[in-house]
């Protein structure tokens, strides 16, 4: 036992390999991830002439009535998108996991459907649909001679986003109902248990842990949130606030840092109470070969209700659909149900006019999607087979960028990089292409990181030491058995990240130097921003939606086929 | 480790009943799971469902308590039909295999549960709940939570969590199958002494013969969803109804062959043509085999020299070759070759005593009476 534990420590020391890709890998992360934060927080605590440390600029954000309107807008918003985010989620999480039902495919794909369009992408067309004078209060207002503010204000907001976002809820509180073991359910039944007391004592409590998990998501990427604000021209928000400091009043003035600080704190006090909450209640309590909870055939009338709930929430995850597609064919779309008439004609805009920001695009989220999945595989690699010192730091700091606001990202490069000049030309280097794909890069990394250390979790370390006793290096053994049994789950984060990058905003908003280096998202915003680029800024988000919903497609082809042949290999 | 179940208040007032199963078919599908069962448990009696996994019988036990519902068929408790009666109305414990104790809830909060359901006063669900702890010997562990606790602690806990609501039968499945070889042995002493104390009816879902032969009263065998043989330990040891039930109660010697008629009754004639005299009513050309335990045979002699002795009065004479050998401990356990077909025999091992080689000749007495037909 000592002997072999020694020669394993000698090996561990002789080989710098591992120490090399650490020390890259740690100075990316302190570069374009740590030194930006840090400068963010540091600024925010800076006095603006002297230099001085102070707390003043936080005296100012709180008695500034804007800033404070700001802050409890983003509260009240993200708090209920929550709520409503809730109220789509939940019937749906029961109805999979409670009965027998048909409609099961159905509430798959909407859990799918609404992570495919980037909030703020369907918000315009959500705004010709439900607005005052959208579809759906014309013809009311025809009809019944009401009308109801869906899009008035802030609850715009609360709609797209509860929209957008239920699928983390529903995902994660139905993953913690299925882990529920039956006997857990039918111990209490035994016990003289039943109905809405089961549900309240027993079930609900065991699937807490998963509804906490879905719930703080929603709720911190509601809060960080900048594009859908803005494209619905809500800007008495934290986010919007802060890009708008920074951008009409410039990088020098500190609120736009002082709300970064806000945000970053807020983000990280939802993660601690969702951690407080979860804290010692892995409730995952499937035994082998039980399944989950007991699942009962409907009645007729509860079927009808079931899909009566079904269609009515398929109806609204579609709207955004629906509605960025009619936007993108139409002429004029303007105080009538439907669009007046229907043309080509913007797709031939965005083809000629702004074919840059989709090649941009695909340039940009690719470069990202790479460097993620290469850093991604080194950590993991370095975390769960190396025994460096401080490994597990690389880890928590690539996570810490969940924490991390993509405006205060933004900004935070500004300020870091502004300043340093560029070879050869003298522009500042936080205008260049590159520093916008390290910074989505940053932005996707946790989740591609995730998916790397879950594909190699799988691979048993005597596979590595099989090929190693067989006389191959290292690093042979690594291109030619971990990588290769790594691949599906790579590819999986790959194609994930790359789909997300594809259309992140608030990040890059801060960054874009000039139109023709700018991608997809800015490209939206920009058209959107009167009313004649409403229709190609329409079929630019089309465009959008086909490269996530194709990266989301593939990725989940690459993880299923993944998972049949490891269930053929047992 | 070492506790034993301590007599308290919680025996008191309990009435032991029967329980019926009359006629109980049950199918997944075109899947026929049960076939017909009828079984008559008594009151108080502690009664084992044992079989292979697949059998059926934790399907039987799930019927009895509520989480399956049978196709044709009734059960009675203490002369109720509670076939009608959903799970949580049925007042039957079950202890569950995985003990499906609740992780957010800790010890004496499981344990009161069932009370809780019940309306009962608050200040009676806590004496019950001390008692059953007690009674189970955990009530120093009642505010830690049951992933704080070890495999026999869980177990003692959903024990105490059953048997607190007073339940008129206590079903047991494989309840000690998680854990380790010698906690369970301890365990089942444990379990057989509460239940003796409690007189509860109980019934016991296992597939392992050991555990159902040191503690049960009546055992019933079942195979492929049908009930093969309801007897005592000893009954179905001595007794077995069939193959089955002759070769899942412990080691079966299995012998084929003819039946014939010779002067004075029928003998049972193998390959190798040795003939064993059969027991009255097995008529001449009947169907079936011959089966004996190993320690129905004795070792004549250890080279198989033919010294020309008869056998002992009742005993036939069989001539073999040791094939292999199996050391246990107290005995030694060879597999000896008799004419084409093996039967097992034990010899007591002594200290010093050498083990015979392999493909060794031996001869072996074989006591007759002991030795059963069954025709399948």
């Amino acid at each position: 036992m000592t002997s072999l534990a020694l020669t394993r420590e000698s090996i561990a020391r002789v080989r710098p390999g591992p120490a090399v890709a650490a020390v890259l890998i740690a100075l990316f992360l302190l570069l374009f991830l740590v030194v930006p934060v840090v400068q963010v927080i540091f600024v925010a605590f800076q006095d603006k002439t002297t230099g001085s440390f102070t707390l003043i600029n936080f005296a100012d954000f709180f008695q500034n009535d804007l800033f404070m309107r700001s802050f409890w807008n983003s509260f009240y918003v993200s708090a209920m998108s929550v709520v409503v985010a809730s109220a789509l989620a939940l019937p749906l999480a029961y109805l999979t996991t409670r009965f027998e039902f048909r409609g099961a495919v159905l509430i798959q794909s909407l859990g799918i459907i609404p992570l495919i369009m980037p909030p703020f992408i369907g918000a315009v067309a959500m705004q010709l649909l439900f607005g005052r004078n959208g579809t759906v209060n014309l013809l009311l207002r025809d009809h019944f001679g009401i009308s109801i503010p869906f899009m008035e204000g802030l609850n715009g907001v609360i709609f797209v986003q509860s929209i957008h976002y239920f699928p983390f809820i529903l995902i994660n509180l139905s993953a913690s109902l299925k882990n529920i073991d039956r006997a857990m359910e039918e111990s209490a039944q035994n016990l003289g248990c039943h109905g809405f007391r089961l549900f309240r004592r027993i079930v609900f409590p065991l699937a807490m842990p998963g509804y906490v998990a879905g719930a703080s998501l929603v709720f911190i990427k509601v809060f960080d949130d900048l594009g859908t604000p803005l494209l619905l021209n809500v800007n008495d928000m934290l986010a919007p606030q802060a890009y708008l400091r920074i951008s009409s009043i410039g990088i020098a003035d500190p609120m736009g840092y002082v709300i970064s600080v806000v945000l970053i704190v807020c983000s990280l006090l939802a993660l601690w109470v969702s951690a407080l909450a979860m804290k010692g209640k892995d409730y995952a309590t499937v035994q082998r070969g039980g399944g989950g909870l007991a699942r009962r055939r409907m009645k007729p009338l509860e079927l009808v209700a079931a899909y009566a709930v079904v269609l009515l929430i398929l109806v609204l995850v579609l709207a955004p659909h629906i509605g960025l597609t009619l936007l993108s064919f139409a002429t004029i779309w303007s105080f009538s149900p439907f669009p007046d008439a229907f043309t080509m004609k913007h797709y031939g805009t965005v083809f000629l006019e702004s074919g840059q920001y989709i090649t941009n695009t695909l340039l940009y989220a690719s470069l990202a999607a790479l460097l993620d999945v290469v850093i991604g595989t080194a950590i993991a690699y370095l975390v769960l087979r190396s025994k460096l010192p401080g490994r597990q730091w690389l880890d928590y700091i690539a996570m810490a960028a969940l924490a991390v606001p993509g405006v205060v990202l933004g900004i935070g490069y500004l300020r870091s990089f502004y300043d340093v000049p560029m070879p050869f030309t003298g522009q500042p280097l936080s205008g260049f292409w590159l520093i916008l794909v390290f910074a989505l890069a940053i932005r996707r990394l946790p989740y591609a990181l995730r998916a790397c250390t879950a594909a190699l979790q799988q691979v048993s370390n005597s596979l590595e030491e099989a090929a190693e006793n067989l006389g191959a290096t290292k690093l042979r053994t690594i291109s030619r058995v971990v990588v290769p049994l790594m691949s599906g789950g790579i590819l999986a984060g790959f194609v994930t990240s790359f789909a997300t990058a594809a259309v992140e905003l608030s990040a890059t908003i801060m960054l874009v130097h000039s139109q023709s280096d700018a991608p997809l998202a800015y490209g939206l915003y920009v058209y959107m921003q009167s009313a004649a680029g409403r229709g190609p800024g329409a079929a630019l988000g089309v465009f959008a939606v086909v490269i996530v919903g194709l990266g989301t497609y593939l990725s989940h082809v690459i993880i299923e086929r993944g998972r049949r042949e490891r269930g053929q290999d047992h | 480790m070492n506790h034993q179940f301590s007599p308290t208040s919680l025996a008191a007032g309990m009435e032991s009943v029967g329980v019926r199963i009359d006629g109980v078919d049950l199918s997944y599908g075109s899947h026929r799971v049960l076939k017909d069962i009828h079984l008559d448990i008594k009151p108080g009696e502690f009664f084992a469902f044992l079989g292979p996994s697949g059998c059926g019988k934790t399907t039987l036990l799930r019927l009895i308590a509520g989480f399956n519902t049978a196709q044709r068929g009734a059960v009675t408790i203490g002369g109720r039909d509670i076939s009608g009666l959903p799970a949580h109305k049925r007042d039957v414990g079950m202890v569950f295999q995985s003990y499906a104790l609740w992780p957010h809830m800790t010890v004496r909060r499981n344990v009161a549960f069932g009370l809780e359901e019940r309306r009962v006063p608050r200040a009676e669900i806590e004496r019950r709940v001390d008692a059953a702890l007690d009674l189970v010997g955990l009530k120093h562990l009642a505010d830690r939570r049951p992933s704080q606790l070890s495999g026999g602690q869980q177990q003692r806990v959903a024990l105490a969590r059953t048997i607190v609501i007073e339940p008129k039968v206590l079903l047991l499945d494989e309840p000690l199958s998680n854990l380790d070889a010698k906690l369970r042995v301890q365990m089942r002493q444990e379990l057989l002494s509460l239940q003796r104390k409690l007189g509860l009816t109980t019934i016991f879902v296992t597939h392992d013969q050991e555990e159902a032969n040191t503690i049960c009263d009546r055992i019933a065998v079942m195979e492929d969803g049908i009930v093969q043989q309801v007897g005592t330990p000893q009954e179905l040891y001595d007794h077995p109804a069939n193959l089955f039930v002759a070769g899942f109660l412990g080691t079966a010697n299995v012998l084929e062959g003819q039946v014939r008629a010779v002067d004075g009754g029928t003998v049972f004639v193998t390959g190798g043509g040795v003939a064993i005299p059969l027991p009255r009513g097995v008529e001449p050309g009947a169907e079936g085999k011959l089966m004996f335990r190993p320690q129905n045979l004795f070792i004549h002699q250890e080279d198989g020299r033919q010294d020309g002795e008869a056998p002992r009065a009742g005993h036939v004479r069989l001539v073999g070759v040791v094939r292999h050998r199996e050391f246990l401990g107290a005995s030694i356990r060879y597999a000896v070759d008799i004419g084409g077909q093996q039967v097992q025999v034990d010899a007591p091992h002594q200290a010093g005593d050498a083990l015979l080689p392999t493909d060794t000749p031996i001869t072996l007495d074989l006591a007759a009476d002991k030795a059963r037909f069954l025709r399948r």
